[in-house]
């Protein structure tokens, strides 16, 4: 468990700045809040001297004022009629910077499923963290394989809606090497709070290294511990766990050669072709006592990537 | 009121011998009245049993965020209890709150009418609050609901929980709303007595007139979506889900159609009650009551335009992110017209600190925080960063706390009036600074973490905000005993309270004029209208511990 990654402290207000904007939404962000400090300030403040100065006391009456002041009150509609005015156009301003990326930002997929996040660099090596260079303009086309997630970088102070059926599109550009959280921030069932990936900035350089060394994997490895990394970047852990404990589908361990019952009381046994199938129609054959909620790997997987996973699974006694 | 007029300077009757509450005895009296107050107290007594359930479902909530992981409770059951807690609280307590229980109450008398336009639909509409009630609470038995009360497709489609059960209750609830607002707006066109133009009104009929037209309006549209969503999810017809041909993106369209609206329903009457109690306890006449009047209505119509500012983050385009941004700026204006107007009537006043206006001022306070901080979120590039995390959540409590303060502060106001007693002023104000304080240690810190990039609707959470989390649930634990101590001294005050004198508080609009509680049918002849918020009629008199009609002629 890696997730509770520490993120270096912001101020009282706000995370650290980490992207080109930070300091564009950070800037608009304290503005409204001394506007907002100040008119609190004079509300609260004058309501407490009122309170104090006009309390009712013996032989005192209230006082006759006019009930209405045309111009007062055009005045006090005026003038914050005027600095929400500005407020709305500086926001505008900046969401455009914030929405608009640059021609030369290079493409990162990034897919949502019930409770991981997937990444696909632009040589089709998938990760379950984000890896990108310092000072370069990424682009994501964000995308979900079940229900809507969304995409959050409290440091770089970017957002998007992961939505079934439709690509969203976000941008941003890391000013900081290290290590920043990604939380999923639209409600997505059980381990929605768990849905927590790494977005891992390198310093100038390294990021084409790691990515050459990252897509190698499976002629590097031997297969089930390609399968291993396939099964903790690719999603299926997070509902099947390798100890034995049930999660939101079976687990792993000694299910091999094992004969499991399906839902509608038949049995099979869990052989290449059974996880196989799982794979690629995961409601077709669901073990009895979890729901069909699987999504299907039609596709997302390539025939040397299911190998790896089912030699994983056999390894695991 | 047997005989007499009901303006200042006639005799006021006692009239405890018969009231509203004596004047036909038996449960079936009461279940099958037509009487609006009646109906308001069914209805009061209804929303307070909900409110403690959702409270319960709030401290639960908290007490499981004391530790980052699992403290009480499981995943799945805390994602239950929050959606439990938040379509209580709404659909149970928030929208009927006010104008069903207050309103039903005092809406009539306050006009000068006998009763509503349509009593039988207005026991309907009770009814139909408590069939919708149940069937949303059956929903707990049936399998609990898991989506957050706000039911985003696919996830509401494709979970395997009572969704079906609950946004039935919602649809059936709708109509109940449907059929209140309707009701005051009939009642409020047809039953004015002679007298009685729209601009003598007090400023809370103005708020549920204009709350009125939103019940009507929106309240249709949340009826058409939630039975779209069970039609899909029931037939597996595609029109949200994606894997069935639908668009995700329309439910949350069509959802805050009616949703933001909705926040004018819950906000509008709060403002309305505030207008009438900072007027009463200053002893001063309302400021710049057209403005105050127009600005209701200004933000009932504008309310309606804005709702695409809860998806800015969806993926609509920018054009609409600017124009629903740009129209959200344009609601915050009449809210700010209400604020300076209410501090106006203040200036020269003589302020009495009595437990209905430390909940009015405590109100200004919250909303004004509640207020301000949608500034932030209704700027584009602002709210990408605070969308969907505690800051939400703590700028939604400020402004719905803010419309609980208003409606306990309603209740403090009416109780002699509904009751007939008095209840102690010492607890009164006791509970309220509890309420006060706990809320703004609750909610505060929720806007710290939230700007942080706490994102709501967290299980776990990140050792990080650990400590903003406990303080925040130490808030919610002193709120919790602030309402207990209500609840405890209300209770009492119905079997040991002071008698309560007509006029408690030297209030001049009708139901002022009736006697405490009311009689049966309210005015015996129809009243003579003045200028509700001309306190020169009355003066003190401390042997009934109220305001008695100043002799005419007499000195001021």
């Amino acid at each position: 468990m890696n997730y509770w990654l520490a993120q270096t402290q912001g101020d009282f207000w706000l995370p650290p700045q980490a992207s080109t904007v930070s300091a564009e939404v950070d800037w608009l962000f304290y503005f409204i809040y001394w506007l907002s400090v100040f008119f609190f300030v004079l509300i609260v403040g004058v309501m407490m001297y009122f309170i104090f100065r006009y309390r009712r006391q013996p032989g005192r009456r209230a006082e006759h004022t006019s009930h209405h002041n045309t111009l007062l009150e055009l005045t006090w509609s005026g003038i914050p009629l005027l600095l929400v005015g500005f407020i709305f156009y500086t926001g505008f301003k900046s969401f455009m910077h914030m929405t608009v990326a640059p021609a030369d930002a290079a493409e990162i997929k990034v897919e949502g499923q019930k409770w991981s996040w997937s990444f696909t660099y632009p040589n089709g090596y998938v990760d379950k963290d984000l890896h990108v260079p310092v000072d370069a303009s990424i682009r994501l086309l964000l995308s979900s394989s079940d229900v809507i997630h969304s995409f959050y970088v409290p440091a770089f102070r970017v957002k998007k809606d992961a939505v079934p059926g439709r690509y969203n599109k976000a941008w941003f550009r890391a000013t900081q090497p290290g290590e920043y959280l990604i939380f999923c921030a639209e409600y997505c069932g059980t381990q929605h709070s768990d849905m927590i990936s790494k977005c891992v900035v390198h310093p100038p350089g390294e990021y084409e290294k790691w990515l050459q060394d990252a897509s190698d994997f499976l002629s590097k490895m031997p297969p089930a511990e390609a399968g291993e990394k396939l099964y903790t970047t690719r999603g299926c852990r997070q509902c099947h766990s390798v100890d034995g404990t049930a999660g939101q589908g079976p687990s792993f361990k000694g299910i091999f050669d094992h004969p499991v019952a399906l839902a509608d009381g038949s049995q099979v046994v869990v052989d290449e072709n059974y996880i196989r199938e799982s794979i690629l129609e995961p409601n077709k054959k669901v073990v009895g006592g979890y729901q069909a909620i699987m999504p299907t790997y039609k596709g997302r997987l390539k025939d040397e990537e299911i190998g790896a996973i089912i030699e994983y699974i056999k390894s695991l006694k | 009121m047997s005989t007499t007029g009901v303006h200042p300077g006639s005799a006021l009757p006692d009239s405890r011998e018969s009231n509203y509450l004596t004047h036909k005895s038996g449960l079936g009296s009461w279940m099958m009245t037509l009487d609006h107050k009646r109906i308001g107290v069914m209805y009061l007594i209804s929303i307070l049993v909900a409110f403690l359930l959702g409270g319960i479902f709030a401290m639960l909530v908290r007490t499981e965020h004391l530790t980052p992981k699992e403290t009480i409770m499981s995943a799945d059951t805390y994602n239950q209890v929050f959606t439990l807690h938040g379509a209580v609280m709404i659909f149970l307590v928030i929208i009927p709150g006010i104008p069903a229980a207050m309103g039903n109450f005092v809406l009539p008398i306050m006009l000068g009418a006998k009763d509503v336009a349509f009593p039988r639909l207005n026991l309907c509409s009770y009814y139909l609050y408590v069939v919708g009630t149940v069937m949303a609470l059956a929903s707990i038995a049936l399998g609990a609901v898991d989506t957050g009360w706000t039911f985003y497709t696919p996830y509401s489609t494709t979970t395997n929980t009572a969704v079906i059960w609950m946004v039935m209750g919602a649809f059936v609830l709708g109509f109940s709303s449907i059929f209140t607002g309707l009701n005051f707006i009939v009642t409020i066109h047809r039953l004015r007595p002679p007298g009685m133009t729209w601009f003598r009104m007090p400023l809370f009929l103005w708020a549920l007139y204009a709350t009125a037209i939103i019940q009507l309006l929106a309240t249709p549209v949340l009826g058409i979506t939630v039975v779209l969503l069970a039609v899909e999810k029931a037939f597996h017809i595609g029109i949200f889900d994606p894997q069935l041909g639908g668009d995700p993106v329309l439910f949350q369209h069509f959802f805050w159609f009616y949703s933001h609206p909705a926040v004018y329903i819950m906000i509008l009457p709060a403002m309305g009650v505030i207008s009438e109690l900072i007027s009463v306890f200053s002893h001063k006449h309302i400021f710049g009551y057209k403005f105050i009047a127009y600005s209701s209505v200004a933000i009932a119509i504008l309310g309606f335009l804005v709702w695409g500012h809860h998806m800015f983050t969806s993926g609509q385009s920018s054009l609409a992110n600017m124009i629903f941004s740009a129209l959200t700026f344009s609601v915050s204006i009449p809210s700010a017209i209400k604020v300076f107007n209410w501090l106006a009537t203040m200036f020269k006043g003589s302020i009495s600190l009595e437990t209905p206006m430390c909940y009015a001022l405590s109100f200004i306070f919250i909303f004004g925080i509640g207020g301000l901080t949608g500034l932030f979120l209704g700027t584009l590039a602002t709210d990408i960063h605070l969308h969907d995390t505690y800051f939400v959540v703590a700028h939604f409590h400020y402004v719905m706390f803010g419309t609980m303060i208003a409606f306990v502060g309603a209740l403090h106001y009416w109780w002699p009036k509904m009751t007939g007693r008095m209840y102690s002023e010492f607890w009164g104000r006791i509970a309220c600074a509890l309420i006060f304080l706990g809320m703004n240690i609750t909610f505060f810190t929720q806007f710290v973490m939230g700007s942080h990039g706490m994102p709501r609707r967290y299980f776990n959470y990140i050792e990080q905000f650990a400590s903003y989390h406990q303080l925040s649930t130490v808030g919610a634990f002193i709120q919790g005993i602030g309402f207990i101590v209500v609840a405890i001294y209300l209770a009492h005050s119905l079997f040991r309270g002071r008698r309560a004198p007509a006029n408690p508080w030297g209030g001049n609009s009708l139901e002022w004029h009736c006697s405490s509680p009311p009689p049966h049918d309210n005015f015996a002849v129809t009243p003579t209208v003045g200028d509700c918020y001309d306190y020169s009629g009355w003066q003190y008199d401390a042997q009934i511990g109220g305001y008695i009609p100043r002799p005419v002629g007499a000195e001021h």
